[in-house]
């Protein structure tokens, strides 16, 4: 098993080298750069598995015969849904770094942000309604928020000494309890947001040569640019950026450095709870929001998280993104009731080829 | 300002690492606690910077009673650690490692402050100045420990607790090491340092206590335990050579050994046995 793994033998002595620099031939690095090595065969054995996929895809595009404007078309789309994909899977990341839990409660965050705007739309003050909107919005996404720390606090800090098994399936529970609580406050019916550009259902459709773009679709994007650009400010630049990304590099030199890491990871939930209450808003007006709709998405986040690798936020918009298209392509040249089924499949791909799942990485995080 | 730890008790996963220990540490002092792997010295650090609650006993400092508090409280009191294998944000710039170092005072609002020390330790390790845009872990042994200090500094300690820092430092390194924490005893910070590398240990020290197995064995002046016979033949090697560097492998069976002989087998009881999470983020 472990030697049918092993990549081709050239890199290795160079990398046996740059170890040996590093802290001197200790077995414990060997056995880190073979890791690092099996990751590095990993990552581009499914760089080249994406590639087949999509001339796999394109071949079975060519019975319709499409062109390269259908194909454009089918990428935009996605790219839509890879946006909110990708604001989803930073909440995951988010959450994994800081507290080396998979936060499976992600979803129902994403659901409780346009259920609660939509709640609070309807209340109808004040009656101008792009700022009734915006208000809407911003009181969903705190109070989002808030719940987010809450649930934190409640659930998971009290657990902080459970295994990260347990962990996570606390968060299972968090998510059903919460899209129960939904059913019973706002039955299992739709809600439906406005476009946020007319204030109405119909949302205008702009044209750029032969692709169609609807205009919500650019504020998904932009939300998605504005959110990346904000999370980077915010670790790269702030105090208490760098202690959280700290926490996640070494909790155990954080501690000593007096960075509070149980508050830290309540913040870090409360941002990912945030993440998914934006990236439901905005999806709001696209497709109508249901108590249950969390499930779906945050699945799909969560496939996006991992095809970015889990810890990486790059990684995580890029996997959304990918993600998001080629799905859409999927559904394109096949039946688009098949959509679902690209991303449940892809989870199931990478769960058999990771087999050890990401234990291994919580214990060394959780390991103080 | 004074470190005080009485009849602490307390266990380390499951073994019983502590057994009633009990040490002071007055303003201005530099005591070394000396002691074969596995002797509970780590143990005893990681219970004073509250990363785990002793079973029993109290710690004191600057008259508060610290024992259970959490590791932000004690740094903001001005106790501070620099842990065993440095445990540096590997993947952080030299500079945001040493920023967060200050992080409670940087969250006080002492910014200017902050970056004046900032200066202080640059002056200090002129090589990290070099390096500050460099991550922590592209660096070498000897940058790696002065970044520790470093950091460690940042919080502006009024005592500093060191945990093997000369561990995995070429000999060289060790004495420049040594060098500069005299050099911040004389400015006036009070240091507890934990080293096995006893000799180096008690040359530097004013004071110094021998563990064994969870317990104080022996107290005194370094002075008198350099000169004790029977400390000289288990921790201080027979010789009066330079102290083992523990960078090659056959030296380092020959230490174990020794301090194996003593400790009655116990270097086996993982004190040391969390190998490998320096890295692990």
């Amino acid at each position: 098993m472990r030697g049918a793994r092993r990549p081709p033998s050239g890199r290795s002595p160079r990398s046996k080298d740059l170890a040996k620099e590093k802290q001197g031939a200790f077995a414990v690095i060997r056995d880190r750069t073979w890791e690092e090595r099996v990751q590095f065969a990993r990552r581009w054995g499914i760089t080249a598995a994406a590639l087949g996929l999509v001339i796999f895809l394109v071949l079975l595009g060519r019975r319709h015969g499409f062109g390269v404007p259908e194909y454009l078309q089918f990428a935009l789309d996605g790219l839509r849904g890879g946006s909110i994909y990708a604001l989803v899977a930073l909440g995951f990341v988010l959450v994994y770094r800081v507290m080396g839990v998979i936060n499976f409660a992600q979803g129902a965050f994403v659901m409780l942000g346009p259920m609660l705007t939509a709640f609070f739309y309807e209340q109808g003050w004040p009656p101008v309604p792009g700022l009734r909107l915006a208000l809407a919005a911003l009181l969903a996404v705190g109070i989002v928020g808030a719940l987010g720390m809450a649930v934190e606090r409640l659930t998971l800090y009290p657990a902080r000494r459970a295994s990260p098994l347990t962990r996570i399936i606390i968060t299972v529970g968090v998510y059903l309890a919460l899209q129960g609580a939904a059913l019973l406050l706002w039955g299992p019916y739709a809600k439906v947001l406005p476009s946020f550009t007319t204030m109405s259902l119909s949302d205008p459709t702009l044209r750029f040569g032969g692709v169609r773009v609807k205009a919500q679709s650019l504020w998904i994007a932009g939300t998605l640019i504005a959110t990346v650009i904000a999370l980077g400010l915010f670790f790269g630049h702030t105090t208490v950026g760098k202690a959280m990304r700290a926490c996640a590099v070494n909790r155990l030199a954080a501690r000593l450095m007096g960075i509070p890491v149980d508050t830290m990871s309540t913040l870090a939930f409360g941002m990912a709870a945030v993440l998914g209450a934006i990236a439901g808003i905005v999806l709001g007006p696209v497709t109508r929001a249901t108590y249950d709709m969390g499930l779906e998405l945050g699945l799909k986040g969560f496939v996006a998280a991992i095809m970015g690798g889990l810890v990486s936020f790059p990684g995580a918009v890029l996997g959304g993104l990918v993600l998001g298209v080629l799905e859409n392509l999927w559904a394109g040249v096949t039946v688009a009731g098949f959509k679902d089924l690209f991303a449940f499949v892809v989870l199931i791909l990478v769960l058999l080829l990771h087999p050890r799942g990401f234990a291994g990485a919580e214990a060394a995080v959780e390991r103080v | 300002m004074r470190l005080e730890v009485e009849r602490l008790e307390a266990t380390y996963g499951s073994v019983r690492a502590l057994h009633g220990v009990s040490l002071h540490v007055d303003p201005g002092e530099m005591v070394a606690v000396i002691g074969a792997n596995g002797a509970g010295k780590t143990t005893l650090l990681r219970a004073i910077s509250g990363l785990l609650r002793p079973m029993a006993g109290r710690i004191w400092f600057d008259g508060h009673e610290i024992t259970g508090w959490p590791p932000e409280r004690i740094v903001a009191l001005g106790l501070v650690q620099i842990p065993e294998r440095r445990q540096l944000f590997d993947s952080m710039s030299v500079e945001d490692n040493l920023r967060l170092g200050a992080y409670l005072r940087l969250r006080r609002g002492e910014r200017k402050a902050v970056e004046e020390d900032l200066q202080r330790v640059f002056e200090l390790f002129p090589r990290l100045k070099e390096r500050r845009r460099q991550m922590a872990g592209t660096l070498s042994g000897g940058e790696q420990q002065m970044l520790a200090i470093g950091r460690g500094l940042m919080a502006r300690p009024r005592v500093l607790l060191l945990d093997e820092p000369s561990l995995g430092l070429a000999p060289l390194l060790v004495q420049e090491l040594f060098r500069i924490l005299r050099a911040l005893r004389e400015q006036g910070l009070t240091l507890l340092l934990v080293e096995q590398n006893a000799r180096q240990a008690l040359r530097v020290a004013d004071r110094a206590y021998v563990m064994e197995t969870g317990r104080i064995v022996r107290e005194g002046t370094a002075a008198e335990l350099l000169a004790d016979p029977t400390l000289q033949a288990a921790y201080l090697g027979g010789s009066s050579g330079p102290i083992i560097p523990s960078s090659s492998p056959m030296e380092v069976a020959v230490h174990a050994r020794s301090a194996r002989t003593v400790a009655s087998g116990d270097a086996a009881v993982g004190e040391h046995g969390d190998g490998g999470d320096d890295a692990g983020g």
